[in-house]
């Protein structure tokens, strides 16, 4: 009790210390700056993307068979949308190809000449390649303008299509696992230097002489893992409001496998311990660190090694019950994120509760080791770390 | 002017009860090859205001930090007010370390209630208690500004009321005079004595000789890491004899044939200590041979002089004997 009371104080004072500072709000802020600059630029970036990129072929046949070319491009991009095909443009016919292209001011990166029957098209080879069947689609649809009938479909509708349910269930799982990994990737790496203000603000030798430092570990875990939260509340909050001022039905969106209600409730437990396993790992290296820049020399192996868990849980996500999708529901990083996959697609629970015990088991037992060893470095006390791993933390 | 009582809260059944606050027995603490604590014994009366004297690097910190429980012996035991594991009683002791430590955008009120926060005082009452020691100190307007904005002896006291804000049995003080001015030094001076007429044990640590042997009830004298001397601040001074200044008209004559071996001139006089058979028979041969005597003192040797012969003149010249030098630290 000593130590969960310890670790309260501990927790609350780095909690308000992070979440009442002014750059709380930049960290508040930081990841919709991306969703903002999106909107406000979204339009021209898709009309850039959409209109400029797409090449440019002059069409250099007689006014008729020009004609016939133009309406079979406009009947196709109406399908299959304008991205589909390159734009067109008359030219003249009276100019050879070759002069055309090789003006100064010429638009154009190919000219299609010749008659419907027996189309040319002049360019360099790189984009001939690009164009060549694209441009024969074109002038087959416009030689057969007259014979090409459109077949109508006729629809049959169904309530319910267990493999589009599968389908939509394996997207939820698969989004869910990259919003778990981010917000842990992001989040928990802060974790790494979070010891070292005590360290260069010799504070950590009050905190020793006071509480078990397993209470310090504890404590900054929970303040930094409610910071979370508040984030998460904050932009999924944003996230949400958007979607709904968007015209969006949360109704309509598909269900996982477990229900929304558990669902949410099994992320936020996922992400927790998601976050507490890597952060615990972060919190007991980042405390053997000396100064900030050791801290930031560890950083990149550490993501790294992110990569690969999620990597791993990602791999899982496809092959639901084979021996690697259990390895990862068992190996304790790649827990979190394959166990989310999994409540997406499978309705059971129980799983979920075992796997939960398990995760904290590793939690606590990673903390415990992350203080022997910062005793035995840090504060060069103890002896063999192992010999008193579950010795009450009572210093 | 700090608290009502000290030792609000009981103390837990692991402790037992004990005429001493803090012993230890054997204590070893070695880093690498070096033995900072090499065979410590030492018992702090409860009680008691005790110094452990030492130049720097004898282990006064390191044997602090051991007793407190903040690094564990690599031989021996350590009992803190009764119990084995010093945290069990983290509640009912403050200390100050000699590395000050605060977090710098914490406001000063805020600090010593998270200090006593951290030894099991409810927050409010920090809070309250923080802001009237604050008030009662002149710090009035210190209250509410952030620790970066707070000069250095001003912080120094802050902590020093985190130290003390949840009322302990035993207070800890590592070098608890360094960096402060001469008026501040006094104020804790004063601080430490209402506290032990409270109760309270107090136990600290440091390199000024004058601090102990104003304060102290017992010393430890702590050199090389081992206590080369434990006992009253007079039993220290009695370990060597009282000291004999005698000033004559005369400078030579046969009643130089009675002073004792060791007899020194400097600055005009003779300087002895009293001889084993008493001042009597150098009286006898002074006036027989009319030596004239101009003046003749016998003083009890200081601190400094006992901490000479005990800890060695190597030791002493890294220790202060007074004000000037924490003056210059300050």
């Amino acid at each position: 009790m000593q130590l969960w009371r310890a670790a309260f104080v501990i927790a609350r004072r780095d909690f308000t210390a992070v979440v009442l500072s002014r750059t709380f709000i930049l960290f508040l802020l930081g990841p919709l700056l991306p969703i903002v600059i999106g909107f406000a630029f979204g339009g021209l970036g898709e009309k850039i993307s959409s209109t400029d990129l797409r090449p440019v072929v002059g069409v250099a046949m007689s006014a008729p068979d020009s004609a016939t070319v133009l309406r079979a491009h406009d009947r196709l991009v109406a399908r299959m949308g304008d991205q589909a095909l390159p734009r067109l443009r008359r030219v003249s016919p009276t100019v050879s190809p070759r002069a055309q292209l090789a003006r100064p001011d010429s638009e154009v990166v190919a000219i299609l000449s010749g008659t419907l029957a027996h189309p040319v098209l002049t360019g360099k080879a790189g984009d001939l390649d690009i164009l060549q069947g694209d441009i024969s689609l074109l002038s087959t649809a416009a030689l057969a303008e007259r014979t090409l009938q459109f077949v109508t479909v006729t629809r049959n509708e169904v309530a319910t299509s267990q493999g589009a349910q599968a389908q939509a269930r394996l997207i939820i799982g698969r989004i869910a696992q990259v919003v778990m990994f981010f917000l842990t990737i992001l989040l928990a790496g802060m974790i790494l230097s979070n010891l070292v203000e005590e360290k260069t603000n010799k504070i950590i030798e009050i905190l020793a002489a006071a509480v078990p430092i397993d209470a310090i570990f504890l404590g900054k875990l929970m303040a930094m893992l409610a910071m979370s939260f508040v984030g998460i509340a904050f932009w999924g909050g944003t996230a949400f409001a958007i979607f709904l001022l968007a015209g969006g039905q949360p109704t309509a969106l598909p269900a996982p496998a477990i229900g929304w209600p558990i669902f949410l409730a099994l992320a936020a437990l996922y992400f927790a311990m998601a976050y507490t396993l890597l952060g615990s790992l972060f919190l007991g290296i980042g405390a053997q660190a000396a100064t900030v820049r050791e801290v930031q020399t560890l950083n990149m192996p550490i993501t790294m090694g992110q990569m690969l868990i999620f990597f791993f849980a990602s791999y899982a996500v496809d092959h639901m019950g084979s021996p690697a999708e259990i390895a990862a529901c068992i190996f304790p990083f790649s827990s979190p994120f394959a166990m989310i996959a999994r409540a997406a697609q499978d309705a059971t629970l129980w799983p979920h509760l075992l796997a939960l015990l398990w995760q904290a088991a590793f939690v606590a037992i990673i903390i415990r080791v992350g203080v022997l060893l910062f005793r035995r470095h840090v504060m060069q006390s103890g002896g063999r770390w192992w010999k008193t791993l579950f010795r009450p933390a009572t210093g | 002017m700090i608290g009502d009582t000290p030792a609000s809260s009981t103390a837990p059944a692991a402790a037992r009860p004990s005429a001493y606050a803090v012993e230890g027995h054997g204590l070893v603490k070695t880093f690498g090859s070096f033995r900072a604590v090499d065979g410590v014994d030492i018992a702090v009366p409860a009680g008691a205001i005790y110094g452990v004297l030492g130049p720097n690097g004898a282990g006064k910190t390191t044997l602090l930090r051991t007793l407190l429980g903040i690094i564990d012996p690599d031989e021996g035991h350590r009992s803190l007010l009764g119990a084995r594991q010093p945290l069990r009683m983290a509640r009912q002791v403050g200390y100050l370390p000699e590395e000050r430590g605060l977090y710098p955008s914490m406001k000063a009120y805020e600090a010593i209630a998270f200090m006593g926060a951290l030894r099991g005082l409810p927050l409010r009452q920090g809070r309250e208690r923080a802001k009237a020691m604050l008030e009662g100190h002149g710090m009035g307007a210190a209250i509410d500004k952030p620790i970066r904005q707070l000069s250095k002896g001003m912080a120094q006291t802050v902590q020093l009321f985190g130290t003390i804000v949840h009322q302990p049995r035993l207070i800890v003080l590592d070098e608890p005079f360094s960096g402060l001015d001469a008026i501040n030094q006094e104020k804790l001076e004063a601080l430490i004595r209402e506290q032990a007429r409270q109760g309270v044990t107090i136990l600290f640590s440091t390199h000024v000789i004058a601090h102990a042997e104003r304060l102290c009830e017992r010393i430890a004298i702590v050199a090389g890491g081992r206590i080369r001397f434990e006992g009253t601040v007079s039993d220290a001074r009695d370990r060597l004899r009282p000291q004999v200044r005698l000033r004559t008209r005369a400078i030579d004559g046969a009643w130089r044939r009675a002073l004792p071996s060791d007899t020194v001139a400097q600055e005009g006089a003779w300087h002895f200590a009293l001889p084993e058979g008493g001042i009597e028979p150098l009286l006898r041969a002074l006036i027989d041979d009319r030596a004239g005597i101009e003046s003749l003192s016998i003083e009890r040797p200081g601190l400094h002089d006992a901490f000479v012969a005990i800890a060695g003149a190597a030791a002493a010249r890294q220790m202060s004997d007074g004000e000037g030098q924490e003056e210059q630290e300050a």
